[in-house]
């Protein structure tokens, strides 16, 4: 890999705008899932499976799984944006090579992209958090902070998510990480059930390596307000390392497939 | 008609005349072991109209991509506007107009709003971007398709947006990748119509294509290609009298005939049943065909473009 670092220039939010102007476009279609989905979760498992469940560590079951359902919606909303509607753009659509026919650089091409992933966690969080605040299983006002919180966090799985489309032969094989990566960790990041009844081994690779593990954790202690610093740190420190790092190789990765 | 304004501004402005737009200057591109250009020269003047010309992979594709500041050349130097396009792409694509070969509008978006959007990428100030995007449909006869999704389009009508959209910087230098590929013979016409009009207005227009009529009847002056080689260069009606001669006699192509131009020794090339002489006093020669070497039907026409192009790339198909 080239170690020049890919500098993208303030033009990577024309990018943005483009993406914006599409989804409000068509916002019928892209609200509704971000205040559907949180309501089915919360009845099904927050409520139904929770009158089994009770309470995890005294916390109603509700209030519990309530940040992960905003965790893995600044996942989803982030990661399928930047790899199966990114490599849409790229391959099919070819708005890359148009855009990059102007004055931008491929490197503004995917700044951009980036930036409209996060931007996504930020709207679904956003919307999500109206319903859950609705309901009453989030804390008010610390969790308005997730809000910030989610821009961040969508911007480390768009980040992910766009290694994976710059090193994706076909829109098919986005497949892999999306049932090999993105489900397992929705399932084993904290969210249905605390990570400590697992064994001690997957415990300590969850949160080594995980990244949705990281963003339960912060998102759950805003949400909950309440606060295990060193933990708090140690996801936030973890979650702005590698999303710095993964912006800047991703977009070296995409300069290495599309500049020829 | 702002387009036409802007274009003869720009023949003059900024840049003198005698300089050119385009210099290249022993040009490589290789895609792994692949070369495909291979050490070429030219040079672009302001105002003409320039031809690629080449069968597939000879290569215009790649030269474009390096002008266009997106594909970077492997050796030699080529400056666009009196800059290396190495290390001034932003300023160089700032003034280029680019018809791409592949359909790349944004299906997301009409008409109209796919010129906003790519304005935008310019930097140009919505009011006067809308502006240029309301004249520059009615210039290319879309208006009433404004506000209708890119699906909504014929092929002639999505190319002829390309170029619409290729306008919208008002660019120093048009380029243009087969701009009228795949396109019916009405939609061509008047794809031609718009680039004769641009070109009428000083514009300087660089394009590629495999259609002989097309560069015949566009281009100024142009160079054919062939596997990363510039082959020739020259004017049209210059390489027609040099390569095939005003006027080509043609015939059927019976062992009789064959024999027959052999022993006149002119030259001769055969393509399928059919059998092309050429000779500095085409009508003599055809006399002579006629009567000494039996042939069955026997046309004199006037040499094109077609026949330098075949003569010089062989007949073999590229794919």
């Amino acid at each position: 890999m080239r170690l020049d670092v890919p500098l993208p220039s303030r033009l990577a939010w024309k990018v943005w705008r483009r993406n914006r102007d599409v989804f409000f476009k068509t916002y019928r279609v892209n609200f509704l899932p971000p205040f559907i989905e949180p309501v089915l979760y919360l009845l099904a498992l927050g409520y139904g499976l929770g009158m089994f469940v009770g309470d995890i560590g005294g916390v109603p079951y509700a209030s519990f799984i309530a940040p992960a359902l905003l965790a893995i919606s600044m996942m989803n909303s982030s990661f399928f944006e930047c790899t199966y509607s990114s490599f849409v753009r790229m391959y099919y659509q070819k708005t890359y090579d148009a855009m990059v026919a102007t004055p931008l650089s491929i490197e503004d091409v995917i700044a951009g992209e980036l930036l409209w992933g996060a931007t996504r966690s930020l709207i679904y969080a956003s919307a999500m958090l109206v319903v859950l605040l609705a309901f009453g299983v989030v804390s008010f006002p610390s969790s308005l902070l997730v809000i910030p919180f989610s821009f961040v966090a969508g911007l480390l799985f768009s980040g992910i998510a766009m290694c994976f489309t710059a090193i994706s032969p076909s829109i098919d094989t986005l497949n892999y990480p999306a049932f090999l990566f993105i489900t397992p960790m929705f399932l084993f990041s904290g969210t249905f059930f605390p990570l400590s009844v697992l064994p001690g081994p997957i415990q300590v690779f969850a949160m080594a390596a995980l990244p949705l593990a990281q963003v339960v954790t912060v998102t759950r202690s805003l949400t909950l307000a309440t606060l295990s610093p060193i933990l708090f740190l140690y996801s936030l420190a973890w979650i702005a390392a590698v999303c710095t790092v993964l912006f800047f190789v991703s977009i070296s990765l995409m300069r290495r497939r599309l500049v020829i | 008609m702002p387009v036409g304004r802007e274009g003869k501004e720009t023949k003059g402005g900024g840049l003198a005349l005698e300089s050119p737009i385009i210099e290249a200057r022993d040009l490589v591109k290789d895609y792994g072991n692949l070369r495909a250009v291979d050490t070429i020269s030219f040079s672009i003047r302001p105002g003409e109209v320039f031809g690629f010309l080449g069968p597939n992979g000879a290569g215009k594709t790649s030269t474009m991509k390096m002008i266009q500041c997106v594909s970077p050349p492997t050796r030699g130097t080529l400056t666009v506007f009196g800059r290396d396009v190495v290390g001034h792409a932003r300023t160089i694509k700032r003034w280029l107009g680019v018809v791409p070969q592949e359909t790349n509008l944004d299906p997301d978006f009409t008409c109209i709003e796919n010129l906003l959007v790519y304005a935008r990428y310019f930097d140009i100030p919505a009011a006067e971007a809308r502006q240029r995007a309301e004249s520059l449909l009615a210039f290319m006869q879309l208006e009433e398709k404004a506000d209708v999704p890119i699906d909504g389009l014929s092929g002639g009508m999505k190319r002829r947006l390309i170029l619409a959209r290729a306008l919208v910087n008002n660019p120093r230098l048009l380029i243009l990748d087969e701009p009228t590929i795949g396109l019916d013979p009405q939609a061509r016409h008047l794809m031609w119509e718009k680039l004769k009009a641009l070109q009428a207005m000083g514009n300087t227009i660089l394009l590629t294509t495999h259609y002989l009529e097309e560069a015949e009847r566009l281009c100024n002056r142009l160079v054919i290609m062939d596997r990363g080689k510039i082959l020739v260069e020259g004017k049209p009606a210059d390489l027609v009298r040099r390569y095939a001669g005003d006027e080509v006699v043609e015939t059927e192509s019976t062992p009789e005939v064959i024999s027959c131009l052999e022993e006149m020794g002119c030259r001769y090339e055969v393509h399928g049943d059919m059998v092309q002489a050429f000779s500095g006093q085409p009508k003599v020669l055809a006399k002579r065909i006629l009567d000494t070497c039996n042939p069955g039907r026997l046309f004199v026409r006037r040499g094109t473009l077609e026949d330098v192009f075949l003569s010089l790339t062989g007949r073999e198909l590229r794919e």
